[in-house]
């Protein structure tokens, strides 16, 4: 829009815009640096990577073995597939729940929901640090429940319930007409069908929302996992990639093509759905 | 009796709160319908919550009465000893100074950066989008992987740069050096964060109604006076969330700390975070660690909630 907007001043306009345009693209490269180093460092060899890590030439030459090694060692198939199904289950109960609740939050003002709703606002503001030794101690010494991949499927779904509640709530209030449901009642849904079959899916742009920050949150989370997971067989992938890096850290050829292995699955997501997680992220930050 | 009963036509309804109860409760008058429904869609989500944050919570001013290690069946009350221990323990209140320190530098740098960047990429430059989704690709990826990444970048990559150029600033490892540290800290910060805090300053330059601008382009302003008499007070809004989103985030870091710098080297870059985790898992001092961390919490609390309140003061509208 304010590219068409006359463009007085002319040549210094130009020259003041080219400028601008340098010191963005210079800043940009500074900031795809780090990856770009990692990326290629990941194919050297340990020698050619701590004599000259800047260099594109390597001596020893380019190959695939840290990434078998990398794969190997650090149970890429294994740690992968927990995220996965930590992060879907997750996800999925907390759009379900949180989606519930805020529709009833909304429809049914009475004690119950007020309390409840403005005990989720508060909410918001504890750090995790201030739940997480209490977390243990209830979960841990006195139910027995830690070590447990749906432990950390219940724990998620209840961090996440807050904001999630919040921004539904936000979006039902101010989107969905009461009337809708009202015809549905008349038709004859059960107030269970008149929620799945009306309301849910009108609320998708606020699902698009919190499903791709939820999914953010829980695939990259690491405290919380790594005070829940004790054993290796469960570990998500962050808590792997710790594990290994921690063995294996002056083996730099290898190291760089774990990093790579656990962040190409989010980085080839971005690629695909740039748009949606640029403008789901922005919507979650704006609206809570 | 249709089960519709207590339907209010959405006429006599002006505004939602004025229909209260219009479905869930209206849809039967028996109690039991209405807690039926309170059982189906309110209970699940709220029990997860209530749960997980609310009891820990609770449980937690509980923990910090007692003396418990966290593997002893018994617990003994203790009363305020934990309280005070909090006040004894010149780490926790040197790691709390630290992280204001590093709070306070990274709630500024990031959000200059991001200001920056998202006034350069709102005005028609080439390629925006690209730049705009390249800066946020370092809030796709976990603390952990970050702090990996950047331990390689300053301890090898930076070193290797200073050999070649001569340069003294990168002739050894900022990671080892109690002085750089805590800069590196910063540095990483700044790259993971600004991206997404660009993201909602650009929300907020594309709300800004170009009326305004145009009228005070007319009127001979110029940008520096546009940016300081329009944009920045029309932008408060945006400023409230940045703000409290960066200093929340700050607050609480501990994976990057942890992978980064591990709060090396000579504790020099132990942020409160890591100490209370060490305080309660490592040592063994679960009253202790929760006390701090409640502290920790009250800080927070105050700081975010004066943020607002003055921020809230601060907007006006076009």
């Amino acid at each position: 829009m304010k590219k068409n907007q006359k463009k007085v001043g002319g040549s210094k306009r130009t020259a003041l815009e080219g400028l601008g345009f340098a010191a963005v693209a210079i800043l940009f490269l500074l900031y795809m640096v780090p990856f770009v180093l990692i990326l290629f460092n990941s194919f050297k060899q340990k020698r050619d990577i701590i004599t000259n890590p800047f260099s594109l030439y390597a001596k020893k030459g380019y190959s695939l073995t840290n990434y078998i090694e990398a794969f190997e060692k650090m149970d890429f198939i294994k740690a992968f597939g927990n995220s996965f199904l930590i992060t879907g289950l997750s996800t999925v109960l907390v759009i379900l729940l949180a989606s519930m609740v805020a529709y009833y939050f909304t429809r049914s003002k009475n004690l119950f929901s007020t309390v409840m709703f403005s005990m989720m606002a508060a909410s918001m503001i504890i750090p995790f640090q201030a739940i997480m030794i209490p977390l243990v101690s209830i979960y841990g010494a006195r139910l027995h429940l830690l070590n447990n991949r749906f432990t950390l499927i219940f724990m998620h779904t209840g961090f996440a319930m807050s904001m999630s509640v919040f921004i539904y709530h936000g979006f039902i209030k101010s989107n969905i007409p009461i009337s809708l449901e009202e015809a549905a009642c008349i038709d004859g849904c059960t107030k269970t069908q008149t929620f799945f079959k009306v309301v849910f899916p009108l609320l998708k742009p606020t699902t698009t929302t919190l499903v791709i920050l939820n999914v953010l949150a829980f695939w990259n989370d690491y405290l919380l996992p790594s005070l829940v997971l004790g054993r290796k067989q469960i570990f998500t992938l962050p808590l792997s990639t710790y594990a290994f890096y921690g063995t294996y850290s002056a083996d730099y050829g290898v190291i760089m093509a774990a990093l790579v292995l656990t962040v190409a699955p989010i980085l080839i997501l971005y690629l695909f759905l740039q748009k949606q997680i640029i403008s789901g992220v922005i919507a979650g930050a704006v609206k809570s | 009796m249709t089960p519709c009963r207590g339907l209010k036509s959405s006429i006599l309804v002006k505004e939602p709160e004025a229909g209260k109860g219009i479905n869930m409760g209206s849809m039967g008058r028996k109690t039991g319908e209405k807690f039926k429904n309170l059982l189906i869609f309110a209970l699940p989500g709220c029990f997860a919550f209530f749960a997980v944050v609310i009891m820990p919570f609770l449980y937690g001013f509980y923990l910090t009465l007692t003396d418990w290690d966290g593997v002893s069946q018994v617990k003994n009350i203790i009363g305020g000893a934990n309280y005070i221990a909090v006040f004894q323990d010149a780490q926790f209140w040197s790691s709390m100074g630290l992280t204001l320190k590093y709070v306070f530098f990274s709630v500024i740098l990031v959000n200059l950066l991001a200001f920056i960047l998202a006034y350069a990429l709102t005005n028609g430059l080439k390629g925006q989008n690209f730049f705009r989704t390249g800066f946020f690709t370092p809030n796709l990826i976990g603390g952990v992987v970050l702090g990996f990444i950047w331990q390689f970048v300053f301890s090898r990559v930076l070193v290797n740069v200073g050999e070649a150029t001569g340069w003294g600033i990168f002739s050894s490892s900022w990671l080892s050096d109690p002085g750089k540290a805590f800069w590196s800290l910063v540095v990483v910060t700044v790259w993971q964060l600004s991206g997404y805090m660009m993201l909602i300053y650009i929300a907020g330059f594309t709300t800004l109604s170009t009326d305004v601008l145009e009228a005070a382009s007319i009127d001979g302003a110029t940008g520096f006076q546009k940016m300081k008499s329009i944009m920045v007070p029309l932008m408060v809004p945006s400023f409230v969330i940045c703000l409290f989103l960066t200093l929340s985030r700050a607050f609480m870091v501990y994976d990057v700390n942890l992978t980064l710098t591990g709060g090396e080297p000579y504790g020099t870059t132990r942020l409160v975070a890591m100490h209370v985790y060490e305080k309660a898992f490592t040592s063994r001092n679960y009253g202790v660690g929760q006390a701090e961390a409640l502290f920790l919490f009250l800080i927070v609390a105050c700081i975010s909630g004066l943020q607002i309140y003055l921020g809230k003061r601060k907007e006006v509208e076009a």
